[in-house]
């Protein structure tokens, strides 16, 4: 364990970013434990968020890792019994503290499940609904807003003859990308995708694929994927977890290549036991 | 190069046993056609210079069945890590141990021209020569097999030797030649001959590099010590 702990201090954090050409990091996690009551989640997590680059995060069913983005917008607060100690500072200020403004927190940092869960509201609802929560916007400021996180959420030119009918209507890779348009409307700074095509067909993945590299260049994201070939292909730095660890972070073509860890080896190459 | 504990996917490990084999059956029939190619000159035997030709073929048929066995594999098992270091390893071997046996056909070949001329001197050189490239090879092709990056690099230090040689060799024909034109058809195929020794040795090098990068997961370090300055070498008759 203690060994583990090591490698994780030297791959994570600055040594980690002088090899790989990282940013500066918009989230550091730092030495972060997580409880699921008495069960530990979490042990000891070292990483940073490079800011406006993508964290790929993979690992087997059950290593951490939705664990992990659960904690960065702290929807364990809905659950009794649930716990982080440890560091995950943003601008100086430690996520996990208690007297973290949890709206706030939430407007700034952005999440996007496994299965798209537009409301039941049109489409120019789903996007207004969170804004509204935040801002005061007149109509047309509203309606400019609408149009620019559905074209950022690549979506306007499908969905801008529709906004009034049902999003319920959408496909399931346009219900998708609706969700990651109605992340985006608020504004974040940082975007969590928690397996976000899991669900999607081969096209709709790629759209969404192309999509988190069109908005790598505003926000921070970081994005849970049991599929290594999405991890590649999005990813500028890459997080294996195992047993609740981070074992070993690098750039993806680090990480796909000539990963340093055993366990990494193993699992990348298809070999875990 | 078999690597480490077993994939989830038995037939994984199957393909990959596979390409590794093609490869030392591959390096195994290079070897061969190397030896073949030096007893054809210094033994002036036709009849092992006929073989060494006749292998080519073996060798091209491998060639072309290892590349669309990578890129299926590439294709059907996605390879990563070591894996994907291991097939396109492969890939690149292939052309190396291809190319290799290229030059030793062609060194059979002229071995055939050349036992038609009196022997001008000594082949005692270009001996040693063959000599040292045929050790080279043969322990590339073990490290090959063991996944030896240790061998690799051994290897890849010891190319160094045979490049002076080959610089001596030169400088050695183009005085015979100038002492005598008569000489100059059986040293101009010696030199060639000398040439693909050398070109050998530089193909080994780079299975060397592979095979350390395959293992490693590193690229090694240095530039490779390269001692052919026969491309600058002038020699010019005594006035």
């Amino acid at each position: 364990m203690s060994a583990t702990t090591e490698q994780s201090h030297s791959h994570g954090g600055v040594q980690a970013r002088a090899e790989t050409g990282m940013n500066a990091p918009r989230i550091s996690i730092r030495n972060l434990d997580f409880y699921y009551g008495e069960h530990k989640a979490l042990k000891g997590i070292n990483l940073d968020l490079p800011d406006r680059q993508v964290t790929g995060m993979i690992g087997p069913s059950g290593c951490g890792k939705s664990t992990l983005l659960r904690v960065l917008n702290r929807m364990y607060d809905l659950y009794p019994g649930q716990r982080a100690t440890g560091e995950a500072m943003m601008d100086g200020h430690n996520i996990v503290s208690p007297d973290t403004d949890l709206n706030s927190l939430r407007a700034r940092i952005g999440m996007v499940f496994q299965k798209p869960t537009p409301f039941p509201m049109t489409i120019y609802e789903n996007i207004a609904f969170g804004v509204k929560l935040h801002e005061k916007l007149t109509k047309p400021q509203m309606d400019e807003r609408v149009e620019w996180s559905l074209t950022r959420g690549a979506l306007w030119t499908e969905a801008k003859d529709r906004l009034h009918t049902s999003a319920m209507g959408l496909s399931g890779g346009q219900q998708q990308r609706l969700c990651i348009a109605r992340t985006i409307a608020v504004r974040p700074e940082v975007i969590l995708l928690d397996e976000p095509t899991s669900a999607l067909d081969p096209i709709s993945t790629l759209k969404i694929e192309e999509l988190i590299d069109e908005l790598k260049h505003d926000f921070t994201i970081a994005i849970v994927t049991h599929n290594m070939q999405q991890a590649a292909r999005c990813a500028d730095q890459v997080a294996f977890f195992y047993l609740g660890e981070m074992v070993e972070v690098a750039s993806a073509h680090q990480l796909f290549t000539a990963p340093k860890e055993r366990r990494t080896q193993d699992y990348v190459t298809g070999r875990f036991g | 190069m078999p690597e480490q504990s077993e994939h989830l996917v038995k037939s994984f490990d199957q393909d990959l046993k596979r390409l590794t084999d093609m490869l030392t059956r591959m390096g195994g029939i290079v070897e061969n056609q190397v030896a073949l190619a030096s007893v054809a000159i210094m033994e002036r035997n036709a009849e092992a210079a006929t073989k060494a030709v006749e292998e080519d073929v073996k060798v091209d048929a491998l060639e072309r069945e290892v590349e669309q066995f990578v890129i299926r594999m590439l294709a059907l098992r996605q390879p990563m890590a070591a894996d994907l270091r291991l097939v396109v390893a492969a890939l690149k071997i292939t052309g190396d141990l291809e190319r290799i046996g290229d030059y030793a056909a062609n060194v059979a070949k002229r071995s055939i021209v050349l036992a038609q001329f009196p022997a001008p001197y000594s082949l005692g050189g270009l001996a040693h020569m063959a000599g040292l490239v045929q050790t080279q090879l043969k322990t590339i092709i073990d490290a090959l097999g063991s996944s030896d990056s240790d061998k690799a690099l051994e290897v890849w230090r010891s190319d160094r030797a045979v490049d002076d040689i080959y610089n001596t060799i030169f400088r050695e024909l183009i005085t015979y030649m100038m002492e005598d034109p008569r000489n100059i058809t059986p040293c101009t195929h010696l030199l060639f001959i000398a040439k693909n020794l050398e070109r050998i040795g530089d193909h080994t090098t780079n299975i060397a590099e592979t095979i350390y990068y395959t293992v490693k997961g590193e690229v090694l370090p240095e530039v490779r010590p390269k001692g052919d300055t026969s491309a600058y070498a002038v020699v010019r008759p005594k006035e």
